[in-house]
């Protein structure tokens, strides 16, 4: 039997999103793109892994469903790109994907699963300056925790959750979670 | 992680995979038109060599360039090397700079050894005398990975002068961790008994090429290495072109899919003839490119994270 994890599965936890709400957020999210980009053209999707890369495949995908326009999707791997490398053992690399036509002088979106410290979207913004020149980087995210620990706000939010440092939120993904959808917080005062 | 790379037994088949996986993400970084990532920023790697080298000397210092750390390049010619400074010595030197990785060839076999007793940063042994160069053994697997999508149950010839080559010593040990079958080819002179006893218990020798060609997926020719000769192993360089080097008429016995692969450079028309040299089957300058993918993972693995 695998072991439970230690920071998980003994502490009070709490449901946030559940697999009917994801999907309704993500739909939103989507309108909201199209409604401030208008019509999502000249745009590029790019998730960053692991879980931004499923939803921004899924953002593409309600996009098309919503008004027929095909919007370009990759991945930008941030890795070599942390502030933090030195702190932890070596992190394995994810993949990269930029779409065939390139970024230059697109509107592009990142998105990710959880906005928390800003750090990672730093990384992402230095890692897309030696990819190419978006004419304009935009931010989608599932969930924003808040403690933000650099100046960077998301353009698009599915869903604010007020948080203790203390407390962890964990989304999961049909497409990378064992076909499960869902968004719960662990920790804090039980 | 590991925390050294002097010897291709240093790692094991997930290791060897997941540096393998990463040469291939550098690989794709060396597409762009920025080739730079900031992730050895303010590192140190120093490149000691002691012995004559091109590729390999070149190859791991852009490969430590584009990831931004800072590289000292140390040749043993023009330095106190030449005025009896012994390697111990040296080392500690270099301590006192604050290296982070000490990348060294060495004509001594074992050298990394024991320079990594001495110093607190990372070791790469980039060709110890006769014993071993584990990041070609790495770019030779990602190569073959990258031709022929896999390395497990590939069977792969290795040949030539097998007795003074770091290459095939590499090459057998990490080939065989990760699940290739490897025949060392070559004149019994060039073939130390009982070596492939010793790397390895899979490993086969054979004294006739034409035999193993048909069989092979990959035909790996090593260079004669006519510096380390100091006996004659073989009658004459004609002998040895006529039994062991691969010609167009002998590369035709390999099946269509084969690759033919040197670690350079080459001595044209001894051992790899230059029709097959230069042939679509030859992976020889995808082999160099490759050399940077793979010692940038190398160095990003061994410095990337906390020390």
């Amino acid at each position: 039997m695998a072991q439970p994890r230690a920071d998980t599965e003994h502490i009070s936890s709490k449901v946030i999103l559940s697999g009917a709400d994801l999907h309704r957020v993500v739909d939103r999210i989507a309108h909201q793109i199209l409604e401030k980009t208008s019509g999502a053209t000249g745009t590029v999707l790019l998730g960053i892994p692991t879980r931004g890369v499923p939803l921004a495949r899924r953002l593409a995908a309600r996009i098309h469903a919503f008004e027929g326009v095909e919007v370009p999707v990759g991945a930008l791997d941030i890795t070599l790109y942390r502030d933090d490398l030195r702190l932890h053992a070596t992190r394995a690399l994810g993949r990269t994907e930029i779409p065939g036509d390139g970024l230059d002088g697109r509107r592009v979106i990142l998105v990710d699963d959880v906005l928390f410290s800003g750090r990672t979207v730093r990384a992402a913004l230095d890692a897309l300056n030696d990819v190419g020149r978006p004419s304009s980087v935009q931010l989608a995210v599932l969930v924003d925790r808040g403690h933000r620990e650099l100046p960077i706000r998301a353009d698009y939010v599915g869903k604010n959750i007020p948080t203790a440092l203390a407390e962890k939120v964990r989304v999961r993904l049909a497409e990378t979670d064992d076909g499960v959808d869902e968004v719960k917080l662990f920790g804090g005062v039980a | 992680m590991i925390k050294h790379l002097r010897s291709a037994a240093d790692l094991d088949a997930d290791t060897a995979t997941l540096i393998l996986d990463t040469a291939g993400e550098m690989a794709a970084l060396a597409g762009r038109e920025v080739k730079k990532l900031p992730t050895l920023r303010g590192r140190t790697v120093v490149n000691l060599f002691y012995e004559d080298s091109t590729r390999t000397r070149i190859s791991f210092e852009a490969a430590a360039k584009r990831l931004s750390a800072d590289v000292i390049n140390f040749s043993a010619k023009g330095s106190s090397v030449s005025k009896g400074e012994s390697l111990k010595d040296t080392a500690l030197t270099l301590q006192a700079m604050g290296a982070d990785a000490v990348v060294i060839r060495h004509p001594a076999s074992g050298a990394p050894h024991r320079l990594a007793q001495w110093v607190d940063g990372s070791v790469v042994n980039a060709g110890d005398g006769t014993h071993e160069h584990p990041t070609q053994a790495l770019l030779d697997a990602y190569t073959m990975r990258s031709r022929l999508g896999k390395i497990d149950g590939l069977r792969v010839a290795i040949v030539g002068d097998v007795l003074h080559s770091r290459v095939a010593r590499s090459n057998v040990l990490l080939l065989t961790t990760l699940g290739a079958q490897v025949t060392l080819v070559g004149p019994p002179t060039l073939i130390p008994v009982d070596i492939a006893a010793a790397l390895s218990p899979a490993t086969k020798v054979s004294y006739d090429l034409d035999s193993v060609l048909p069989e092979a997926d990959v035909v790996m020719m090593l260079r004669v290495q006519t510096e380390r000769m100091q006996d004659s192993y073989f009658p004459s360089a004609r002998e040895y072109s006529r039994r062991y080097g691969l010609d167009a008429p002998r590369m035709r016995k390999l099946p269509e899919h084969a690759i033919v692969m040197h670690p350079g450079p080459m001595n044209r028309g001894m051992e790899i003839a230059p029709e097959v040299a230069d042939s679509t089957r030859s992976t020889i300058v995808e082999q160099v490119a490759n050399g940077v993918s793979a010692r940038m993972a190398v160095l990003y693995l061994l410095l990337g994270g906390k020390a």
